[in-house]
């Protein structure tokens, strides 16, 4: 099936063309990094990890929001979801690449990653990390191919797919509690040292995955000849509004341990990522923007007629999408390095290099979304 | 019964899945149960003592900085952002955020305190590393192999005490060839690297290069499990505190008040 990929029209050329060169621009930037050393990007001794492992968190949660769908329509037979289940399993794939990527270009000696493979170490949650992460691309690679490729065939999917589909459920859930359990074991890392991390990141991918999902089927339907429909995009509002709602929710109980128990260490971590401190703003834009972003999108989504409105809730899912991209794609973690071990404040900000390498991961991703998704619509179109 | 390739393939598979996981959980819970506080006698176990008032005393005084950069190739960096350290002055309140008060004595109020890696009884640098690049000799010394280090940095966000060093750069371009000692590995851009007690001289029967060098005589290093050693001495005469204690990650390394 991969040969769909390479027929398309003018347009859809184009816009690979786009891609492929922001992703070379990305690739260009890595190889400066690479011959340089990490010295190219903002981070330093105390804020020691960035937007890269920022976006990585926040994709993983994307890869894993492809539950959202797979388990409504294959344990609950929800048919709505039948035709873009499969966009959500192809979505998980082209974000688990991403986050692979971002991976790889935060290691300082990238060509020595398979010493994870080589001295495992099973008490290492980034260990496991790979583990669950590359296991979840096989499965997903698998289900999605086995899937599109009966569909063309017209025949029901091959049986052993069903047992995979069932594994692939908890396993979802798995990649994102392990990406929590990186941070949520650190002692002395207060933001991130929180019983709830792992909650909170499954409901933020819940909401901004299916927001992502919900404007991929708008832009399916405009630009190809599948049209999923309404249907699954007003039960996919509906998942949004819900697991937004809990997200912001799970952000007020983090607020209430911090500020009502006094405790300085827990206030500092929250206070330096939402207000800043001392003479630095450090992340209050961001949070400030995000915080905007969410308060318009739960409006849209908490009113049934705002939320039924093609337009508004395209816009809702931007900004669902935006507000917690900010929050935990570009605050959440270089913030948690705030105050450092000795309780000063390093200020962080990604440098060119790393915006360009990040827009070129974000390219790449793009890039096999786009070409998955056009075999996608290339075997319906036979059908 | 008969036992076809693919169920015998599951079968290992589950198998595999299920060690692997007792493994995990084995590992977390020794850490914290069995954490090798170094009670058994047979083996030794190192540990520091920083006599404060002795040091204070030397104002200026950082020989115990340069004897260890200077014999560990550590390399001098200006921008304090990437610099690299394996021992150096912190002021008091800093080093130990739960400690100094309004009223704290002002023969340590903000004045700058020796700081080092801890080589901590758990571990949480040992506990995240996904390669088994650093680790926890059975006396205590907590090591690490730069060229098993995939730079990951994982190690430096558990450090309660920003006692690890990434080369954000090479570190054979700012290192002048002539102050490097050739009889210590030099180490690739992209690695981590921390104070390791000297172990190299440890285990030839000697003492860390800092304590060689302080003249003052107010770094003390010896055996915990040695009732007659120069650091148990040192502690049974004085009151000591430690950096975080209550993180539970057991550091070794006391400050004699």
């Amino acid at each position: 099936m991969l040969e769909k990929a390479l027929s398309g029209g003018r347009l859809y050329w184009f816009w690979m063309a786009a891609l492929a060169l922001v992703a070379a621009g990305g690739f260009a930037s890595y190889l400066l990094q690479l011959r340089d050393g990490l010295v190219v990007t903002g981070m330093g001794r105390d804020v020691s990890w960035g937007l890269y492992i920022g976006q990585f968190t926040f994709f993983v949660g994307v890869a894993a929001s492809a539950v959202t769908v797979v388990l409504p329509y294959y344990l609950h037979d929800h048919r709505v979801f039948g035709p873009i289940t499969i966009l959500g399993e192809f979505l998980a794939i082209s974000s688990v690449v991403m986050c692979l990527a971002f991976i790889f270009a935060d290691m300082g000696q990238p060509f020595r990653i398979l010493n994870v493979f080589l001295h495992p170490s099973p008490a290492s949650p980034m260990f496991w990390d790979t583990v669950v992460l590359s296991g979840y691309l096989a499965l997903n690679l698998a289900i999605g191919w086995a899937a599109l490729g009966a569909e063309r065939k017209r025949v029901p999917p091959p049986r052993w797919v069903k047992p995979l589909i069932y594994i692939s459920i908890p396993w979802a859930i798995s990649i994102h509690t392990v990406t929590a359990f990186i941070y949520a074991g650190l002692p002395d890392r207060h933001l991130w040292l929180s019983a709830i991390t792992a909650v909170r990141f499954l409901a933020s991918a819940f909401a901004s995955g299916p927001a992502l999902l919900l404007l991929l089927c708008v832009a399916v339907e405009r630009f190809t000849s599948f049209r999923p429909g309404r249907e699954p995009r007003a039960a996919l509002s509906l998942i949004i509004a819900y697991a937004f709602t809990a997200h912001l929710f799970f952000l007020i109980l983090e607020f209430f341990t911090a500020y009502y128990s006094g405790i300085p260490a827990y206030r500092h971590s929250l206070g330096y990522l939402f207000f800043g401190a001392g003479d630095g703003a450090g992340f209050m834009p961001v949070m400030a923007a995000s915080l905007l972003c969410a308060a318009v999108a739960l409006i849209v989504l908490l009113v049934p007629a705002l939320r039924k409105n093609d337009r508004a809730m395209m816009a809702a899912a931007v900004l669902v999408f935006a507000s917690i991209m900010l929050e935990k794609g570009v605050g959440f973690v270089p913030a948690g390095f705030n105050p450092a071990p000795t309780g000063a404040l390093a200020e962080y900000a990604p440098t060119l290099t790393e915006l360009a390498i990040t827009a070129g991961i974000w390219a790449a991703g793009l890039l096999v979304l786009s070409a998955l998704f056009k075999i996608i619509v290339s075997v319906r179109e036979e059908a | 019964m008969e036992l076809n390739r693919r169920d015998l393939l599951k079968r290992a598979f589950r198998t595999g899945l299920a060690l692997f996981g007792g493994a995990a959980a084995f590992e977390v819970v020794r850490g914290e149960l069995l954490a090798d506080d170094g009670r058994n006698a047979q083996v030794r176990h190192f540990a520091m003592a920083v006599d404060l008032p002795l040091c204070l005393a030397a104002v200026s005084c950082s020989d115990c900085v340069t004897a260890c950069h200077k014999g560990h190739n550590v390399p001098s960096i200006p921008d304090k952002k990437r610099e690299i350290k394996w021992i150096w002055k912190e002021p008091f309140d800093q080093a130990f955020p739960g400690e100094a008060h309004e009223y704290t004595r002002q023969d340590l109020k903000g004045k700058e305190v020796m700081a080092l890696c801890n080589h901590c009884d758990n571990p949480p640098c040992v506990r995240v590393c996904p390669t088994g690049a650093t680790w926890r000799r059975e006396d205590g010394i907590v090591m690490m192999d730069m060229h098993r280090c995939i730079g990951c940095r994982y190690c430096m966000a558990a450090c309660p005490y920003g006692s690890r060093s990434f080369n954000w750069s090479d570190p054979a371009r700012v290192l002048p060839v002539k102050a490097a000692n050739p009889e210590y590995p030099r180490r690739t851009k992209g690695v981590v690297e921390k104070c390791s007690f000297c172990d190299e001289l440890v285990d030839t029967g000697k003492l860390p290069l800092c304590v060689g060098a302080c003249k003052a005589g107010a770094l003390v290093f010896g055996d915990l499990n040695d009732a007659g050693s120069v650091v148990r001495k040192a502690l049974a005469g004085r009151y000591a505190i430690r950096r975080k204690p209550s993180l539970g990650t057991g550091p070794n390394v006391y400050y004699l008040v």
